[in-house]
């Protein structure tokens, strides 16, 4: 008897001592949760109140009922004491520029490992190491060339401007090539034997094989391509070409306490809202993704 | 390595084409022309320029303003690294654990990967401005004389957390992958040996997460020098005086603003070289993990 009752009396013990570590790892889980979620928090309350309630530094924890004013104006008018850009046109300028520069890189990754992997040809292995190098030519270390390239070619203020130059992709290129070379030699054997061309092998069997790589792919480019600050700073000067993250930064320009902080906050929820909902919705193929480029 | 290929010479270099045409005109050109760039110097008119040798790179390097920008570089990138790393590998054993909602958490805590750094700056100018942020006026009403835009000191500190801030969603996916492919077997013969929860992290999981650890390093070094641009341009401009001016923030600021190109040509050419050794780096790293 007196055995099974210190067997009870341990096992109480150790059942207390586990929901004792449950909790703390609950608690320091829902602290790391909250330093996230609370400037967040903070923005979405003060772009529901009125311009005054902010710039005066009452700071609000609760909603205000001016939502609907605050976003019809950043979504229509724009904020900004000098000439505002409306909220609308900049998030269609940054979805342009994010869906055309991930899809040109994963269009233009795709083909180059195909040819790199796929065929035998003269300097096949110079030109994937200029590919390579890319990775170590970041626009921050060659501003004033590549700016003057892009005057050279009229190509400041403009989608094409804001789009090509971005769209070389050494990281894409070196998933794809990885990812070809596991495609066994079997596969082009039996195209041949049928018949099948490169073009239809690559159409008919590359494609539907590469799709989850593409999916990964395509999450951690769009958020780069809608992420981007320093290129759009340095090419667009035209505001109406404008995208909303270099937008909203020139909305707040010096941080006077006079700002439109309502709007600019609305502005900040909305350049927020699509690259969160791309990662949260997509977040299985951007984990695999993300985890899969970067090794 | 594939034994079969199709035949042809014209498509292979049709496919590569765009890519080629891409990195020729926008990157290596470019990154001539710096190079050459860093070799001449301008008259104060712009209308000829002459062959200096290495002297832009002397100017640069013995230029007391540069030193002190490359130093507060190396303050900012390492202060930014460490606490993102410190904070990332925290939460990311708490979420390896199991328990309820561990997923909810790890949602949760992997969207702030979304956020622009420049939009990370706007949202902590919303806490921290004196007069419209919470914590900055709470500073102020405890006696804390807080003003970003005039303390060095408090901007420099604001800039880290918000570059911080940003990176820690990105440390912890690599670091919960890591955490996950450790055999569970191994934790559990440390624990039948004796070895307490402290003892178990120290001595088996921190040696066997230390590859990701230091890829991470290498990353967020990287990070911290380039993608923060955003965050200063945004938050301090450099300012105030030059507390924040990093050396990408120089280079901008040399050659866009003062339109000094054979300074801010030198410049790139020093950054350059650093991001192909950082680079190196990290490669060397992921041929010696092939092995391990």
């Amino acid at each position: 008897m007196g055995t099974s009752l210190d067997v009870n009396a341990l096992a109480d013990r150790t059942r207390r001592r586990q929901r004792r570590e449950a909790f703390v790892t609950h608690a320091c889980l829902a602290l790391g949760v909250l330093i996230f979620a609370f400037p967040i928090y903070l923005t979405i309350i003060g772009s529901t109140h009125d311009v005054n309630t902010i710039g005066r530094g009452d700071v609000p924890l609760l909603p205000g009922g001016e939502a609907a004013a605050n976003y019809a104006q950043a979504w229509g008018v724009g904020g900004g004491r000098f000439m505002g850009v409306p909220a609308g046109v900049m998030l269609f300028n940054s979805v342009i520029m994010a869906m055309c520069v991930a899809v040109g890189k994963i269009a233009i990754s795709l083909t180059s490992a195909y040819a790199v992997v796929f065929f035998r040809f003269p300097f096949r292995m110079m030109f994937f190491w200029l590919i390579f190098i890319t990775l170590m030519l970041p626009v921050e270390v060659r501003i004033i060339p590549t700016i003057q390239v892009m005057v050279d070619l009229n190509m400041t203020n403009s989608y094409q401007g804001l789009i090509i130059p971005l769209i070389a992709s050494a990281t894409a290129t070196l998933l794809f090539r990885q990812f070809f070379l596991t495609i066994p030699d079997e596969y082009v054997e039996a195209a041949k034997i049928d018949g099948a061309g490169p073009i239809r092998f690559f159409i008919d069997v590359i494609l539907p094989l590469s799709r989850t790589n593409v999916a990964a792919l395509f999450v951690i480019l769009f958020i780069y391509g809608w992420n981007q600050y320093l290129w759009p700073l340095l090419i667009v000067n035209d505001r109406s070409m404008e995208t909303v993250v270099v937008g909203l930064t020139k909305m707040i320009g010096s941080g006077d306490s006079q700002n439109e902080w309502n709007v600019i906050m609305a502005t900040a929820v909305l350049a927020l809202l699509p690259p969160v909902a791309v990662v949260v919705l997509m977040q299985r193929w951007f984990v695999k993704g993300l985890t899969e480029t970067e090794k | 390595m594939k034994k079969v290929y199709f035949k042809g010479i014209a498509l292979p270099y049709f496919l590569l084409l765009p890519q080629i045409i891409i990195t020729g005109l926008f990157f290596f050109w470019p990154a001539a022309q710096a190079v050459r760039q860093s070799f001449l110097r301008e008259d104060a008119f712009g209308l000829s320029s002459q062959f200096v040798g290495f002297e832009n790179f002397t100017d640069v390097l013995s230029d007391p303003t540069w030193l002190d920008a490359a130093f507060r570089t190396l303050l900012f990138s390492s202060s930014v690294a460490i606490l993102a790393l410190g904070a990332a590998l925290f939460l990311a054993v708490q979420a390896d654990k199991h328990i309820r909602g561990a997923d909810t958490y790890k949602t949760l805590l992997i969207w702030p990967y979304a956020v622009a750094p420049a939009i990370a700056a706007v949202l902590w100018l919303f806490m921290f401005h004196p007069n419209i942020g919470i914590f900055g006026r709470m500073l102020n009403a405890l006696g804390v004389p807080w003003d970003y835009k005039l303390n060095g000191d408090q901007a420099m500190l604001l800039i880290i957390f918000a570059a911080a801030w940003k990176q820690v969603s990105y440390n912890f996916i690599f670091f919960l992958a890591g955490l996950q492919s450790i055999p569970k077997a191994v934790l559990e013969a440390a624990a039948i040996d004796g070895a307490g929860p402290m003892r178990r992290f120290w001595t088996v999981v921190f040696p066997l997460l230390s590859p990701t650890a230091f890829f991470l390093m290498v990353v967020n070094l990287v990070y911290a020098f380039f993608d923060t641009f955003g965050i200063i341009h945004s938050l301090t401009q450099g300012g105030p005086g030059k507390a924040t001016e990093t050396l990408i923030y120089r280079v901008y600021t040399d050659g866009v603003m003062n339109l000094n190109f054979g300074s801010s040509a030198a410049q790139s050419v020093i950054l350059m070289i650093l991001v192909i050794v950082l680079t190196m780096v990290q490669f060397r790293y992921v041929e010696r993990k092939v092995h391990y």
